[in-house]
């Protein structure tokens, strides 16, 4: 007998010893029945979003596979829940603002580098964009991002450093400019000008959220499509409006399973098949009805009239990946750091 | 008395005991942690070390927590001194809760803190609304900073002077008076002396909390570069950017800052002692 035949035998012997001991009279077939708990680390305002898939996935599990199954969710902002997992938060998956913050999570060696390739559609599940919020009857007459930049508009944003949700918005802007005048020059300039209206940035989406809603500063709060029907339904619809850009940034929340953590656990069926759900028709009305736009085509057109026509350009066709976007604009010395040094 | 008593004999036992705990203690919760920033700092190439801590966007966060926390410190100076004389000199209805009051920043959750002012001062809030209808805006400016480390340190100032100022019997003042002192010479001459180390102490340690707070400000200071960014958000924001190394850094000068100035303290302490033995 070799040595890896002899451990093995040790393992198996090993397991077969601990499941005598925990789970007497249990069956040695896998998959095992009981109980699997899985950590959903996701950012800020996905709260509402999961806490619906989740009861869906656990009734869908314990049909197909008849285990119960309990999933924890953490939020906060993006690059702070990157981090809690990078120092030891025991993620099975993540659920993130931007794939900047999953390469992170892939640099401490996490997860596979190529973890963007595993699932459909870049591994984002449902998209997103940047819209408007202003205040009942739009008194500033904010139509489009040119509006954003006049002088007495004040405009509400998170800090592009702490907040993924801020990026989105950055690179918008950015993105809108270039676009319209081909030109990366014209583009910093506007998002200079656009930055000299912001009085206040917090650290993260939520934080902007009530800043603008409950502090009552600014005319106009850019965040999120989903973040923005969320709070007229929290905060009345008698309050505040959604207005839609012509142009603005297709956003894809991507998710992944972390490798290391679901071997540890020996979650990582249960922790692919959460995931992979999500794709499924039924997940997809959920997003729809949380407001994110569905991948699916059937239902994002079924849902047609809460998701205006915003003509979305993506993150590759301007800015390349998220490690170069990450690099060029919000990296200490980046544009962003040019634009508000004095 | 020499440096180390061990030889002497205690009427309590257990100096090895309680010496080791203290040892232990420290170095659990304050100096390991503290000893990864240094460590972290050092593993850093020294002219990346120079150039984090001197890029002007720390530089001015550095400079705007420095600012902010010593005008509080100074009004908590002040106002403490009022608060701490009031509590200890005068019998009124309400001062077992005023005086418990005064604890409050020290037990509350200063995020809690924080958002309790920006609601309180924002363009819609009670104070803020009659502020704003003069044109004025504390929420998302320095004086924001300021007004909630004013809050942070104030516990500070009371707490340490109080002790001092019971222990000061009213007849020195008395006898002041009647050996043909002024009320201000007897304050100036007689009082102020006594009190001055305890509020020296008192102000040091609100400066030193208010360099480091976080919570509380956040929420209040509006957080724009160069204008309303402090310190602690500067090493945060580094952490969210996942440069572990600049956090560091940035961490290294504010630690240094607060070392210095309580050993700056414990000096002028000792000799203050000298002075009046």
């Amino acid at each position: 007998m070799n040595i890896a035949q002899s451990v093995k035998l040790k393992l198996t012997l090993a397991l077969l010893l601990f499941s005598g001991f925990h789970a007497t009279g249990a069956h040695a077939t896998p998959p095992a029945p009981g109980n699997v708990t899985l950590l959903n680390v996701s950012y800020d305002p996905t709260r509402e979003l999961y806490q619906s898939e989740n009861t869906s996935f656990a009734s869908y599990w314990l049909k197909k596979t008849g285990q119960t199954v309990t999933i924890n969710q953490s939020h906060g902002g993006s690059g702070k829940q990157a981090r809690a997992v990078i120092d030891g938060l025991e993620a099975d998956v993540v659920t993130l603002a931007l794939a900047y913050d999953i390469d992170a999570i892939a640099d401490s060696k996490l997860l596979d580098l190529n973890w963007q390739q595993r699932l459909p559609q870049n591994s984002t599940p449902y998209t997103s964009t940047v819209v408007f919020v202003v205040r009942k009857g739009n008194p500033k007459g904010i139509r489009n991002w040119d509006d954003l930049v006049k002088p007495g508009v004040s405009v509400i944003t998170p800090n592009p450093k702490t907040s993924g949700g801020a990026r989105w918005n950055y690179l918008a802007a950015w993105g809108y400019k270039q676009k319209q005048t081909g030109s990366a020059v014209q583009a910093k300039a506007f998002v200079k000008a656009l930055f000299k209206n912001v009085p206040v940035l917090d650290t993260g989406a939520r934080g902007s959220t009530l800043t603008f809603t409950q502090r009552g500063i600014g005319d106009v709060l850019i965040t999120w499509e989903n973040e923005a029907h969320l709070i007229r339904k929290e905060f009345g619809e008698d309050k505040f409006d959604i207005i839609a850009p012509p142009v603005s940034i297709l956003a894809e929340p991507p998710v992944a399973v972390i490798d290391k953590n679901v071997g540890k656990h020996g979650t990582r069926k249960v922790a692919e098949a959460y995931l992979t759900f999500l794709y499924s028709p039924e997940a997809q009305e959920i997003i729809a009805r949380n407001s994110y736009r569905p991948r699916n085509a059937a239902i994002l057109k079924k849902y047609a009239a809460s998701f205006p026509n915003i003509r979305l350009f993506t993150l590759g066709e301007l800015f390349g990946t998220w490690r170069q976007a990450q690099k060029a604009h919000f990296s200490d010395g980046g544009t962003f750091d040019q634009i508000t040094a004095p | 008395m020499p440096p180390f008593s061990t030889n002497r004999k205690h009427i309590l036992p257990g100096f090895g005991l309680s010496m080791g705990y203290t040892v232990f203690y420290l170095s659990a919760i304050v100096i390991v942690p503290l000893a990864t920033i240094v460590i972290g700092t050092f593993r850093m190439d020294p002219q990346a070390f120079i150039g984090t801590v001197t890029a002007p966007r720390v530089l001015a966060s550095c400079r705007l927590s420095l600012t902010t926390a010593l005008l509080a410190a100074l009004c908590d100076s002040v106002f403490g001194f009022l608060a701490a004389w009031t509590l200890v000199r005068y019998r009124f209805p309400g001062r077992k809760i005023l005086d418990a009051l005064v604890d409050i920043p020290f037990a509350l959750p200063t995020a809690v803190a924080g958002i309790c002012f920006a609601t309180l001062y924002s363009p819609v809030g009670w104070i803020g609304q009659l502020l704003a209808a003069k044109g004025i805006q504390l929420i998302n400016t320095p004086t924001g900073i300021v007004i909630a480390l004013i809050f942070i340190g104030f516990p500070f100032v009371v707490r340490t002077l109080q002790p001092v100022l019971s222990e000061l019997e009213p007849e020195i003042e008395e006898s002041a008076r009647s050996l043909g002192a002024t009320r201000w010479q007897t304050f100036r001459r007689v009082l102020f002396p006594h009190l001055f180390p305890s509020l020296l102490t008192g102000a040091t340690l609100s400066f030193a909390r208010g360099i480091g707070e976080y919570g509380s400000v956040i929420f209040i200071a509006g957080n724009l570069p160069y204008k309303t960014e402090i310190a602690p958000l500067m090493i945060m924001s580094k952490l969210d950017q996942f440069d572990y190394d600049g956090a560091s850094a940035v961490a290294f000068m504010l630690l240094i800052a607060s070392f210095t100035m309580l050993l700056m303290l414990n000096a002028v302490q000792r000799w203050q002692e000298k002075a009046s033995h």
